[in-house]
């Protein structure tokens, strides 16, 4: 049996790609493609009547297949279903990294779901809180509760939008401006920063439409997501690319955490980078970009 | 006797001066003897040579038992001509003890195996074999051990009379009335006719079959009126929809186009990737896609392709007509796009299969390659390759020009997912070796690359490129640990075919299957 | 488990199996494979085996296997079982029998 590593709270997400869990022929190695985070869905892409038949397929494909350093997160069925709590037990025994709420909308939500995974990190033996969680917003009442939905968990790595039912709920539909979405984006981004959670959007159903996919990362970039889900392997090149920081941001952060090391060594508390006093408060910046730039193969300093 | 690839040879096959595999370009530099065909005079000038049926044009080149009748295959799944001649060879005129020498056979072709199963189709020699055809023989039905020979080993072992042909039969997409042919301007067109070619200069006897009579002369012919006895016209000779598929799609599945850009860094990484280079690919997904990336690296690079060959789909059509290849050169056409554009596009050229790729003449195209994409059913540790034989031991394939241009080329790049279903792609032995593993340089596959230890120079560039790899047995070893690790295929001792390398030696053979059971 | 009602899991698609068990005395088994010549042995002690740890001991079992890795033929096989005693809902024994 595969025994992953204990997964981490805040990593690197650029990609979260959704798998159905049901079918063997894709889950078998989705890890090739190089998406940060793969999501095996027990919800959505899985018939009612062939939920209990992908639960036997995913018990089996988390123990024994390696997704090596690839994040394994397993989308659930929703609270208002009958299944999710078996869904859980299935993802805890089997050992996933985390589990995706379907259509969060209160910390009450998050807290049923942390609890029932303590429930079953105990029945299996699992280190109790070893089951990260991430929450997905697809109703404007997700929306305006981001915060609370934020703060609710410790095991909450972050929030994503879900698109498709948030802009039915709206009355709308997919625009190329992102008009449709802004406001739910930014509050979001606003509460999950606020929580010090990590943020997501939503997929991108269009695979043949490569400039609005093109166009709706940089704007994701600008507004300051972490990342995305996607639902096919070849979408995963463009996120990297478009997310990764340029070449003169990587060389700045890199003289910056430099100055910042030598001058604690040397016990001073003020530094400067090419002449120019630098804010401390720069520095975790500064580390997450030199993070970036090392999974994107741009970075091979020993920094981070 | 075991041959350069560790295949056992059983020493009955061993006659007449016939060797064993001994290695890449083994018979360089010796001399063979062509033979020449025993040919009917017309010196009354013929206002015409057209017959009314294939059976009088058999009559009249005197089809007799025992005989050997050529095709080509450049119907593919649409001929009609294979069926057509057989039928009336065997139930018109009850000829017996037949042998069918084409460049390829498939599952158009279904209908032989009955043919074969009675006794009446004694023979096979043939590129590819497929459907039915392929059971029958690989359940030893067949009277004699099928012969299965590269593009290039064919006109080699014509022209060495090492099969004699005695009537060929050319179905053309255009004749005039006295057999000046051509794969173009009719109903059921098929673009070049390069594997008619050598046919055509060595049999007996030649007999053009087409649907599409036209008016004298037929220029440019590619099969020429001075070779032609008879000429019939039929209703048909072939479905157009299974003779050129419509043009070929580039791949969607990310799994072939990750594949293909990573065959296109292979080949950017080396010395030979300049500005008039040249390459072949197979009409395969992921070696199809390559030319994808390929422009891209050309563009980027401010490099121009100096000429390709093929098998011509449309993506090496549009790169063509962009200007981004100087010359394509052209035995055989896939798609529509390619068959409208032989002899339409400026420097879009036919040529025969002896051009393309007999080893035994003074230097084919295939010679002149620096690259070559191609993919595999199977690649053993050794690099071997089989195109031929299914998992279950069954003949369902054909080696094609793979074995040519592999040996030929500068850079032979093999590309092909780990595995496919439960079946491990990369293997300990392949079930038949159809290209040995010294004309084999990259495998590319889903997990990984790995570089022939034979070519330390092709490791230099990759690791100069930053283009990770790997050994081919920790891929082979990657392969069992998901699917686990195979049984061996189980066989009879009846050798069903002969698998012949290009220069002729033998180099494997493939036994009657064994009905399987747990 | 005793084999209550016949039930299928899985699918004919590609890398998929499709698993029917019935009542029936002992084990009785059908299997066909695209894969059957390299991989039939392998199949069937996977699928016994997996009968075995259900503590099923009667049972008409068919399997048509479209190149399924074990762990899918494992989980397919589980599931039909579980189907036909009318328990592959909940409480299923994760790590358990099911392993």
């Amino acid at each position: 049996m595969i025994k992953r590593p204990k997964p981490e709270r805040f990593r690197l997400r650029r990609t979260m790609m959704f798998m159905n869990a049901q079918r063997p022929g894709l889950i078998k190695d989705a890890y090739i493609y190089g998406s940060d985070s793969i999501m095996l869905d027990l919800e959505d892409a899985v018939a009612e009547n062939q939920k209990d038949a992908a639960r036997f397929s995913l018990y089996h494909a988390l123990t024994t297949i390696d997704y090596g350093s690839t994040e394994v997160i397993v989308r659930i069925n929703g609270l208002d279903t009958p299944h999710w709590q078996e869904d859980i037990r299935v993802c805890v025994a089997g050992g996933a990294d985390g589990i995706r709420i379907a259509k969060c909308e209160s910390a009450d939500n998050v807290k049923t779901i942390d609890a029932a995974l303590t429930e079953a990190e105990k029945e299996f033996g699992v280190e109790v809180g070893r089951t990260l969680i991430i929450a997905a917003l697809e109703s404007p009442k997700g929306i305006l509760n981001a915060y609370e939905i934020c703060c609710a968990s410790e095991r909450l790595f972050g929030v994503a939008i879900s698109g498709g039912d948030f802009r039915r709920c709206m009355q709308t539909k997919f625009d190329p401006s992102g008009i449709d979405m802004l406001a739910a984006r930014g509050q979001m981004l606003l509460a999950a920063r606020a929580a010090g959670i990590q943020c997501f959007d939503t997929v991108f159903t269009d695979l043949d439409d490569d400039e609005g996919f093109e166009a709706e990362l940089r704007q994701i970039k600008a507004m300051g997501f972490d990342g995305k889900s996607i639902i096919n392997p070849k979408q995963i090149r463009p996120v990297h690319e478009l997310l990764a920081p340029t070449q003169k941001e990587v060389q700045q952060a890199e003289a910056m955490v430099n100055a910042f090391r030598e001058a604690a060594a040397a016990g001073i508390g003020v530094f400067t980078v090419n002449g120019k006093m630098v804010d401390v408060a720069h520095i975790p910046g500064a580390e997450r970009t030199l993070k970036l730039a090392k999974a994107c193969g741009m970075y091979e300093g020993d920094l981070v | 006797m075991k041959n350069a690839v560790g295949r056992d040879i059983p020493d009955f096959l061993l006659e007449n001066g016939k060797e064993v595999y001994q290695g890449k370009n083994y018979m360089d530099g010796k001399y063979m003897q062509k033979v020449g065909p025993r040919t009917r005079r017309y010196e009354t000038p013929q206002e015409s040579k057209l017959v009314d049926t294939i059976a009088d044009a058999l009559r009249q080149c005197g089809a007799k038992d025992g005989m050997t009748f050529s095709f080509h295959h450049h119907l593919r799944d649409g001929d009609f001509v294979v069926n057509m001649v057989m039928k009336a060879a065997i139930d018109e005129l009850g000829l017996k003890d037949l042998t069918i020498a084409a460049s390829s056979l498939g599952s158009a072709h279904d209908p032989i195996a009955d043919y074969i199963e009675q006794g009446k189709v004694i023979g096979i020699q043939t590129s590819g074999i497929r459907g039915r055809m392929g059971q029958v023989v690989s359940e030893g039905k067949l009277k004699t051990p099928a012969i299965i020979r590269s593009h290039g080993g064919r006109p080699r072992a014509i022209e060495a009379g090492e099969v004699h042909i005695d009537i060929a039969f050319v179905g053309a997409s255009t004749s005039d009335c006295v057999g000046n042919s051509r794969g173009i301007g009719g109903k059921s067109n098929c673009g070049a006719l390069g594997y008619a070619m050598t046919d055509a200069k060595y049999a007996d006897h030649v007999v053009v079959i087409t649907d599409c009579l036209v008016d004298f002369p037929n220029m440019p012919a590619s099969i020429e009126a001075i070779d032609v006895d008879a000429v019939v016209v039929v209703d048909s000779i072939g479905n157009p929809k299974k003779i050129a598929s419509a043009a070929a799609r580039i791949s969607q599945n990310p799994r072939e186009l990750m594949m293909a850009e990573d065959v296109v860094k292979v080949i950017a990484s080396t010395p030979y990737f300049k500005d008039g280079f040249s390459f072949q690919t197979g009409a395969g997904g992921p070696s199809l896609a390559a030319n994808l990336f390929l422009e891209k690296y050309i563009d980027e690079r401010g490099i121009k392709m100096g000429w390709a060959i093929g098998g011509i789909t449309r993506p090496m059509v549009e790169l063509l007509k962009k200007g981004k290849v100087g010359k394509v050169i052209d035995v055989q056409d896939f798609d529509l796009d390619a068959v409208n554009s032989i002899n339409q596009t400026p420097n879009h050229f036919e040529m025969s299969a002896s051009q393309y790729a007999n080893p035994a003449n003074k230097g084919a195209f295939v010679n002149k390659l620096d690259f070559v994409v191609l993919a595999a059913l199977e690649i053993d540790t050794g690099f071997n390759v089989n195109v031929l034989t299914g998992s279950d031991g069954v003949l369902r394939g054909a080696p094609g020009g793979h074995p040519d241009t592999a040996a030929g080329s500068k850079v032979c790049v093999i590309v092909t997912p780990l595995v496919r279903g439960r079946m491990a792609t990369v293997c300990e032995h392949v079930v038949t070796v159809t290209t040995p593993g010294d004309c084999v340089d990259v495998l590319v596959t889903d997990y990984g690359i790995a570089v022939n230890p034979l070519r330390p120079d092709l490791i230099e560039c990759l690791d100069k490129a930053g283009i990770p790899h790997v050994t081919i047995e920790s891929l082979k070893e990657k392969a069992y640990s998901i699917v686990g690790r195979p049984d061996d295929v189980q066989f009879e001792d009846k050798v069903v075919a002969i698998l012949e390398a290009r220069d002729g030696t033998i180099l494997d053979v493939v036994r009657q299957i064994k009905p399987f059971t747990l | 488990m005793e084999i209550l009602k016949s039930a299928t899991a899985g699918t004919l698609e590609s890398s998929d199996a499709l698993v029917t068990v019935e009542p029936g005395e002992g084990i009785e088994l059908e299997l066909s494979s695209s894969v059957i010549n390299q991989y039939g042995r392998q199949i069937r002690a996977t699928i016994l085996e997996t009968l075995d740890r259900l503590q099923v001991q009667n049972a008409r079992v068919t399997v048509v296997d479209k190149g399924a890795l074990d762990c899918t033929l494992k989980a397919r096989v589980e599931c039909a079982v579980f189907r036909s005693c009318g328990k592959s809902a909940s409480n299923i024994p994760w790590g358990g029998v099911i392993r």
